[in-house]
C-alpha cells in the first residue's frame, strides 16, 4: 500500500524538497523563540508539527508563512526565500493556512468565503470587472447551450453562441464561473455544501473549521498548513478530520499539521517534528517518534501517566 | 415608549421582509418590467401629480411636492439636489460599507469635482485667466463642459489615490481622523488660494450647453428638471457600474477586507491595492457629484464644502444601511428631501435630524434598508436574545 511506504522516508526514493527551514533561529528581544531549527518538508506528505506548549509550534509556522522574519537563517519554499515577502505573495507562492482560532469573513456566505480563496488564483480587476473589455475566445463546453423549445427564447440563445463565439466571452464572466464550480466542488469535498448560502458566522462549530479548510484549499497551495485543525472536536468528528486530511494529501496536497492531540497526529502523518523550547528534538516516522526517550520526557510526560 | 416603539418596527419588519422575498421569487422577466416601470417612474418624478401634455391631476400625489406648502422650493431643483446626494451616497458606500473605511473627509472629493469644473471651464477662473494669458487665447475660451468632466474625475481620483496612499495603512478611528483632515485642507486650500479664487469663490461655471446665460434653452438657469433627469441618467449608469464591481472578485475582496484584513491578506487578497480602489472609485464618485453641483449653480464657493457636509454624507449611508445600494440611495433621498417638504419645521430641523438619528440607531442600527446579510445577522441575533430570555 502507498501510504505505508510513505510513513517510512528513508525507504523511499529520494524526494523533492516542498519548504525548507535552514536554520532559523527568531529571538524577541531576549527569548529566544525558535533556536537553530531545521527540517524539511517533502512534496505529497503529511507532516506533523508538535510539542508542549510554548514551545515555538505557532511561531514556526508563522515564521514559514511570512508573518515573522526570522533573525537569522532563512525558509525556503521551491527554492525561493519566503521570509520578508508580503501574506499575499506568500499565498501565491503556494502556502495556505487555516487560524487556530478560526477566522472566516463572518458577514459572508460559505460559498463567498471559498471565492475569496478561488479568487487569488484569479486576475480579474476593477477595469476588467467594470467593462468586462478583456475577452476570451471559449472552450466549446464554456458556450452558453442551446436547448429551449420555445422558438423566440432559442433564436436568444442562439444570438448569445454567436456573439459569445464571435466577441469571445469575458474573463471576469469565465473567472466567476469556474470560480463557483471550483468553491461548490471544495464545499462538497469538506462535506459543508449543504449549507453554502448561509452565513459563515451562523455555520456549526465544525463547519466553519471545515470551511477554513475549504477556502484555503480553494486557493490552489502546494503546502496546506492547519493549525489545530481539531480543536474542540469531539472524537467522531476528530475521526472525519482524519479522513479529510488524507483525502487531501490524496489530491495531491502537502499537508503540515500542528496539532495537539496525540493520537490524531500519529494517525494521519507520514512524519513528526518535535519541538521543545525552540529546539527541534525529534523528528521521524510516529513510531520512531513515540519511541523517542526524548520526546517521552519532553511531551508524554511519564509512561506510567501517558494514558 | 421605546417598547411600541421596537413592536411597531418588528411588525413593519414582517410585511416588508415578506415583500422583499417575494419580489425574489417572481420570475425574472417580471422583476425586469418592475426595474423598468421604477425607472420610468424616476424620470416622470418631476412632474408629480400631473398627467404632461394636459390639464389633468392625479390627486393626492401633489401633497408629496416640496412646492405644494408655502414657500416651498422649486420641486425639480429638490429631485436634483436628491439626485446628487443619491450618487455621494452610492459612492461612499463603496468606501464605508463596502471596503468598511470610515472616511469623514468625503466633502473634500465632492469639493475636488465642483472646483474641477469650475476652474477649468469658467471663463471668470484665475487659472482660465492665466492660460489665456498665456497661450495668447481670447477672453471666451475655457475647457469645453464636456473635457472637464474627465479632468473632473481625473482629478478627485488622483486625490483619492493621494490621500490613500499614505493614510491606508491606518485602520479604523485612525483613518477617520486623517480624512476629516483632509476634508478641511481642501476647503481651507481653495479658500486662501489666489488661482481657487479665494473665499469669493469661482462664478459662471459652465453646463452642457456652455457658459451660463439666459439663451440656453435645456439645461438652462430657470427650468431645472432637464438637470435632474441628466443626474439621474448619471445615478443610474453610476449603478449599474458599481453593481459590477460589487458582484466581482472586486467587490468580494472589498467585504472579506471589511470583515478580516489579515485573513483576507493570508487568502491572497492585497489589501492596500483594493483599499485604494475602493478610496478612487468613492472619490470619482464624490468628483462627479460635485460637478454637476458646481455646474447647476453656476457658481460655488469654499464655505459650502464644510464638515456638516461631510457629515451629512456619512449620516446618509449610515441610516440608509450601509453596504446596500438601495439602501444608500434611500438614505440620501430621505435627508435631502424629508427637510425641504416640512419646512414648516425648519427651526427645529437640526432637532428632528439628531432626534431622527438617534431613534435608528435604537430600532434599526443596521439602517433602513440593510444589506440582506446584515438583516440575517440582526434576525439571528433577534432569536437568540428571544431564547436567552426565555
Amino acid at each position: 500500500m502507498l501510504p505505508k511506504q510513505m510513513t517510512s522516508p528513508e525507504d523511499a526514493a529520494p524526494r523533492e524538497v516542498l519548504l525548507e527551514v535552514d536554520q532559523v533561529t527568531l529571538r524577541f528581544g531576549g527569548v529566544v523563540a525558535l533556536d537553530n531549527l531545521s527540517f524539511q518538508i517533502y512534496k505529497g506528505e503529511i507532516i506533523g508539527l508538535i510539542g508542549p506548549n510554548g514551545a515555538g509550534k505557532t511561531t514556526c509556522f508563522n515564521a514559514m508563512t511570512g508573518v515573522y522574519r526570522p533573525t537569522s537563517g532563512e525558509v525556503r519554499f521551491d527554492g525561493e526565500q519566503v521570509s520578508g515577502r508580503k501574506p499575499h505573495r506568500i499565498n501565491r507562492m503556494g502556502i495556505a493556512r487555516t487560524f487556530q482560532n478560526i477566522r472566516l469573513f463572518p458577514e459572508m456566505t460559505a460559498l463567498e468565503n471559498v471565492l475569496v480563496g478561488a479568487d487569488s488564483r484569479h486576475h480579474t480587476s476593477v477595469i476588467g470587472a467594470l467593462f468586462r473589455l478583456y475577452r476570451v475566445k471559449p472552450k466549446p463546453e464554456e458556450l452558453p447551450v442551446v436547448d429551449s423549445t420555445n422558438g423566440l427564447l432559442r433564436f436568444w440563445q442562439q444570438v448569445r453562441r454567436s456573439s459569445a463565439q464571435v466577441f469571445g466571452i469575458s474573463r471576469h464572466t469565465l473567472e466567476e464561473r469556474a470560480g463557483e464550480r471550483k468553491a461548490l466542488e471544495l464545499l462538497r469535498f469538506v462535506g459543508i455544501a449543504d449549507r453554502a448560502n448561509d452565513l459563515a458566522r451562523n455555520l456549526p462549530y465544525g463547519y466553519q473549521r471545515r470551511l477554513e479548510i475549504a477556502r484555503a484549499l480553494a486557493t490552489e497551495p502546494k503546502l496546506l498548513c492547519l493549525d489545530e485543525p481539531a480543536a474542540g472536536f469531539n472524537p467522531a468528528e476528530k475521526e472525519e478530520l482524519l479522513d479529510l486530511i488524507r483525502k487531501i494529501r490524496d489530491r495531491g496536497f502537502t499537508v503540515l499539521l500542528i496539532e495537539h492531540d496525540m493520537r490524531l497526529v500519529m494517525g494521519v502523518t507520514d512524519r513528526i517534528v518535535v519541538l521543545e523550547f525552540g529546539k527541534k528534538i525529534a523528528e521521524g516516522s510516529p513510531a520512531e517518534v513515540r519511541d523517542n526517550p526524548k520526546v517521552i520526557a519532553a511531551y508524554l510526560g511519564e509512561p506510567a501517566d501517558a494514558a | 415608549m421605546t417598547e411600541a416603539l421596537r413592536q411597531f418596527n418588528e411588525r413593519r419588519r414582517h410585511a416588508f421582509g415578506g415583500m422583499a422575498d417575494r419580489w425574489r421569487a417572481l420570475p425574472r422577466w417580471q422583476r425586469w418590467l418592475g426595474v423598468l416601470a421604477g425607472i420610468a417612474f424616476l424620470y416622470y418624478l418631476p412632474f408629480l401629480g400631473d398627467i404632461p401634455g394636459t390639464n389633468l391631476i392625479i390627486p393626492g400625489l401633489d401633497w408629496f411636492r416640496t412646492d405644494s406648502i408655502a414657500g416651498g422650493s422649486n420641486w425639480a431643483g429638490v429631485l436634483f439636489v436628491c439626485a446628487l446626494y443619491v450618487l455621494v451616497a452610492i459612492g461612499l458606500n463603496v468606501v464605508i460599507g463596502l471596503a468598511g473605511l470610515l472616511d469623514l473627509g468625503y466633502v473634500g472629493f465632492y469639493a475636488v469635482g465642483a472646483y474641477s469644473v469650475a476652474l477649468f471651464g469658467s471663463t471668470q477662473s484665475p487659472v482660465v485667466q492665466s492660460m489665456q494669458r498665456q497661450f495668447g487665447l481670447s477672453e471666451e475660451w475655457a475647457v469645453a463642459w464636456a473635457v472637464c468632466i474627465p479632468i473632473a474625475l481625473a482629478f478627485s481620483l488622483v486625490a483619492g489615490v493621494l490621500l490613500g496612499w499614505p493614510t491606508l495603512r491606518l485602520r479604523g478611528d485612525y483613518l477617520a481622523i486623517v480624512t476629516l483632515g483632509f476634508g478641511e485642507i481642501i476647503r481651507i486650500v481653495a479658500k486662501n488660494s489666489g488661482w481657487a479664487g479665494q473665499a469669493q469663490g469661482v462664478a459662471g461655471i459652465p453646463g452642457p450647453e456652455g457658459p451660463p446665460s439666459a439663451d440656453n434653452t435645456v439645461f438652462g438657469l430657470l427650468k431645472i428638471e432637464p438637470w435632474y433627469w441628466l443626474a439621474l441618467t448619471v445615478v443610474l449608469l453610476m449603478v449599474l457600474l458599481v453593481r459590477r464591481l460589487e458582484h466581482s472578485r472586486v467587490g468580494r475582496s472589498w467585504l472579506a477586507i471589511r470583515e478580516d484584513e489579515d485573513a483576507a491578506a493570508v487568502m491572497g487578497v492585497y489589501p492596500f491595492k483594493f483599499k485604494l480602489w475602493a478610496f478612487a472609485i468613492g472619490a470619482a464618485l464624490g468628483g462627479l457629484s460635485g460637478l454637476l453641483f458646481a455646474s447647476r449653480s453656476t457658481f460655488i464657493q469654499p464655505e459650502t464644502f464644510n464638515v456638516q457636509l461631510s457629515i451629512l454624507f456619512v449620516a446618509m449611508v449610515v441610516v440608509g444601511g450601509s453596504g446596500n445600494m438601495a439602501g444608500v440611495a434611500l438614505g440620501a433621498f430621505l435627508l435631502a428631501y424629508l427637510p425641504e417638504r416640512f419646512r414648516d419645521f425648519s427651526e427645529y430641523r437640526v432637532l428632528a435630524f439628531g432626534l431622527a438619528l438617534v431613534l435608528i440607531m435604537l430600532l434599526r442600527p443596521q439602517g433602513l434598508l440593510p444589506s440582506r446579510r446584515r438583516t440575517r445577522e440582526l434576525q439571528d441575533r433577534a432569536k437568540e436574545a428571544a431564547v436567552n430570555v426565555a
